[in-house]
């Protein structure tokens, strides 16, 4: 386990000359689920205004990881944390901080898209509402505007944006729950395989997306597509079986990986 | 395709039909039992419909007959002092009023006694009221001829109606050879008509059938709807969104959880003895009181009321939920903006339906002393009242020819009520529906 730890921060001291920012840092972070632990002493930095990209096999933990992050694992009944995970060097498992303002922080994009069964328009001003950020309807109507806008849906939906938001295409509705996402300027958004559902157009159009908001959002995506983590991101993490393999720069892991685990798994050879 | 081989090895052509035709034969035999099951059930449905309308439709008309009353001031004011005291006029002789419109309407001696009380007879007594109250609240009438429709005797109104059988010799019969001729000559004159029955939903109790309406008890079920709307509503959905949603999942709330589901099995009756021993003998509530049904018909809806909100929480898709979380909304905020609407159609059916149960409930009423003779409006939920089913019980129980159609007739407005309610649920359903 020390060894491991070890290996994610080498880039950290190899870099010393051009020190990156982390935006958030897991050191040793079990999870368990009940008495069966699903994650092994997890340490992994991630880069602020980066694409970080988490993969691995079925079942090593990507989702376990990835809603620890923004403690959505606290709506799992038995779910246990345990170890340290900081935003801005504040650690978000302290009592002291308030989960509603860590998920403000710290949007999340679900597998499935998932708006909320009303119009387009409320499905984006709702997070703006709740959090108080629009002090007018000209307010919100700006930045539900903005938010679609930097979701790449503004075109395609401003002449309905009062028409349910579940009677998009599995495409759109995606990326409204981007916009959504956006919506509340969280400072980090997760994506847990945010194209899964989605045909090769739409999930085009999301990385692309995903492309053009790295400059102002940090962003972790889980992924089972090798070429959309290649495409996509910057850093990549390679889970198996609750530990982390490796954590490095996305060109080097798909490259010229560390570890024969990380090779097997990108050459197909299990997973 | 000739060499494709199924896993266990066999030829894959060789099996491919096996069964074909049993399964279609199957699915038929269960489509035909399925339609065979639903028009049994539907020949049950026409015929109590069929049997209840048919016995109860004549109930919402009643038999008047039109008689000339002189409001003659020896009779109804003998002192003349009805300039100081307006309230004499109420001890007017208001039947000898009747006796004397009978008598010149339809051309007898005023004192033969056996044409007098014939006649007589075919007027509901419930006319005296009817004609005093009149006079009360116009004292001009006094001296005065006018022509006022009475109510007619409930075996008149049965004869009129062709209820009774005439075949029957005279003296067996509640109504005479003399008052047939009468009522044809009435009849004939167009001052014996069927006119539509408000009395049935406007009247309270009566022994007198002609006069006896559900009016009372309506107004019983509406109070104790009310109360169980009110009551049962807001507790149940709160009960079940803690439950559901806040409560930790241990042996306490699985114990809980049992027992709301053993609730909504226990006999109804069992729900009067309890309300009877905590509302009335512990509380000190008053008997026959639609409150206290309202509050005991509240305990036996709550647990159908619970089990159907937190079945239609459940079935709130969890996505919903983690999307909301997940923006940051608070566990309440999610449950209030968006679980509980999308949950509501559920619950209101749910609602409405235990509701409807509540206004068909009998066995527990009885108990709390709400099977009684109430004549008198309640104006209030703590007057003695009774209740839509128990009146239905209670006409029954009686034997004449009227409260038999009477009987019908109220379970027929009971049904409509029940339907209305359940097309509330309907609609409700879909405009909440509507809303994606
Ligand atoms: N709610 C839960 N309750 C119990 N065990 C869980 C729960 N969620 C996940 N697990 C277990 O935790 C382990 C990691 O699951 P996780 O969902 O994080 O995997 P994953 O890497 O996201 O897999 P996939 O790529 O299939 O989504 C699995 O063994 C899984 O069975
Ligand atoms: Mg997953």
């Amino acid at each position: 386990m020390n060894m491991m730890a070890e290996t994610t921060l080498e880039p950290k001291q190899a870099q010393a000359m051009n020190e990156p920012v982390y935006k958030m840092i897991g050191n040793k972070v079990s999870v368990f689920y009940g008495t069966k632990q699903a994650l092994f002493e997890v340490s992994l930095p991630v880069r602020e205004k980066t694409v970080t990209a988490l993969i691995g096999p079925s079942g090593c933990g990507k989702s376990t990881f990835l809603r620890s992050l923004n403690r959505m694992n606290d709506t799992i009944d038995n779910c246990r944390v345990t170890g340290q995970i900081t935003l801005d060097g504040q650690d978000i498992y302290d009592p002291s901080i308030d989960v509603v303002e860590l998920r403000a922080r710290v949007g999340m994009v679900f597998q499935k898209p998932n708006p909320f069964p009303k119009s387009i328009y409320e499905n984006v001003a709702y997070g703006p509402k709740i959090h108080g950020l629009a002090r007018n309807k000209a307010d919100l109507d700006q930045i539900v505007e903005t938010s679609l806008i930097k979701a790449g849906l503004w075109n395609e939906v401003k002449d309905r944006l009062h028409e349910a938001g579940t009677g998009l295409s599995g495409g759109q509705q995606q990326r409204l729950c981007i916009a959504r996402a956006v919506a509340v300027s969280p400072e980090v958004i997760l994506m847990d395989e945010p194209c899964s559902a989605l045909d090769p157009i739409a999930t085009a159009k999301v990385e692309e997306l995903i492309h053009e908001l790295r400059s102002n959002f940090t962003i972790v995506i889980v992924t089972h597509s090798m070429q959309q983590a290649a495409r996509v991101s910057q850093r990549t993490a390679m889970f198996h079986l609750g530990n982390l393999v490796e954590e490095n720069d996305t060109d080097k892991i798909f490259t010229n990986p560390d570890e024969s685990r990380t090779q097997d798994y990108i050459m197909g050879r299990f997973g | 395709m000739s060499d494709a081989v199924t896993l266990t090895g066999m030829p894959a052509q060789a099996r491919r039909d096996i069964g074909i035709k049993r399964r279609y034969a199957a699915e038929r035999r269960f489509r035909a039992y399925g339609i065979i099951a639903m028009a049994v059930g539907l020949f049950f449905l026409a015929a109590l419909i069929f049997s209840v309308v048919s016995k109860g439709y004549t109930a919402f008309v009643q038999t008047t007959i039109t008689l000339p009353i002189e409001f003659t001031e020896k009779d109804v004011d003998p002192d003349n002092k009805r300039g100081e005291n307006p309230a004499v006029l109420a001890q007017g002789d208001f039947a000898k009023l009747i006796k004397q419109g009978l008598a010149k309407r339809l051309g007898f001696d005023p004192s033969d006694r056996k044409s007098a009380k014939l006649a007589t007879a075919m007027i509901s007594d419930s006319a005296r009221t009817d004609l005093r109250d009149m006079l009360v609240a116009d004292p001009s009438l006094v001296g005065k001829t006018v022509n006022v429709s009475l109510l007619a005797e409930g075996n008149i109104d049965s004869a009129n109606k062709g209820q009774i059988d005439l075949s029957v010799p005279e003296a067996r019969r509640k109504v005479k050879d003399k008052q047939l001729e009468w009522m044809k000559t009435l009849r004939d004159a167009g001052d014996l008509t069927k006119a539509f029955n408000t009395g049935l939903f406007t009247n309270g109790a009566s022994s007198r059938p002609e006069a006896a309406g559900l009016g009372v008890a309506a107004m019983g079920s509406l109070f104790m709807m009310v109360t169980v709307f009110v009551l049962s509503l807001p507790i149940g959905v709160a009960a079940s969104i803690y439950l559901e949603e806040f409560a930790p999942k241990n042996r306490l709330t699985d114990l809980i959880e049992v027992n709301i589901n053993n609730l909504a099995a226990v006999p109804s009756i069992v729900y009067g003895l309890l309300g009877l021993s905590i509302f009335i003998n512990f509380a000190g509530m008053p008997r026959s009181a639609a409150l206290v049904g309202g509050l005991v018909l509240t305990l036996m809806t709550l647990p159908t009321i619970i089990i159907a909100t937190r079945a239609s929480l459940k079935a709130v898709p969890p996505s919903i939920r983690s999307a909301a979380l997940g923006l940051g909304a608070s566990k309440m905020q999610t449950i209030f903006h968006h679980v509980l609407p999308l949950a509501m159609p559920g619950i209101l059916t749910g609602t409405i339906i235990g509701l409807a149960h509540a206004l068909g409930e009998t066995a527990p009423l009885l108990l709390i002393g709400m099977v009684a003779f109430v004549a008198d409006f309640p104006a209030t939920p703590l007057e003695p009242s009774t209740a839509l089913p128990v009146q239905i019980y209670m006409w029954a129980n009686e034997a004449e020819r009227a409260f038999t159609e009477r009987t019908s007739g109220a379970i027929i407005v009971l049904l409509t009520f029940l339907i209305l309610m359940n097309l509330g649920a309907i609609l409700l359903r879909r405009r909440f529906e509507r809303r994606w």
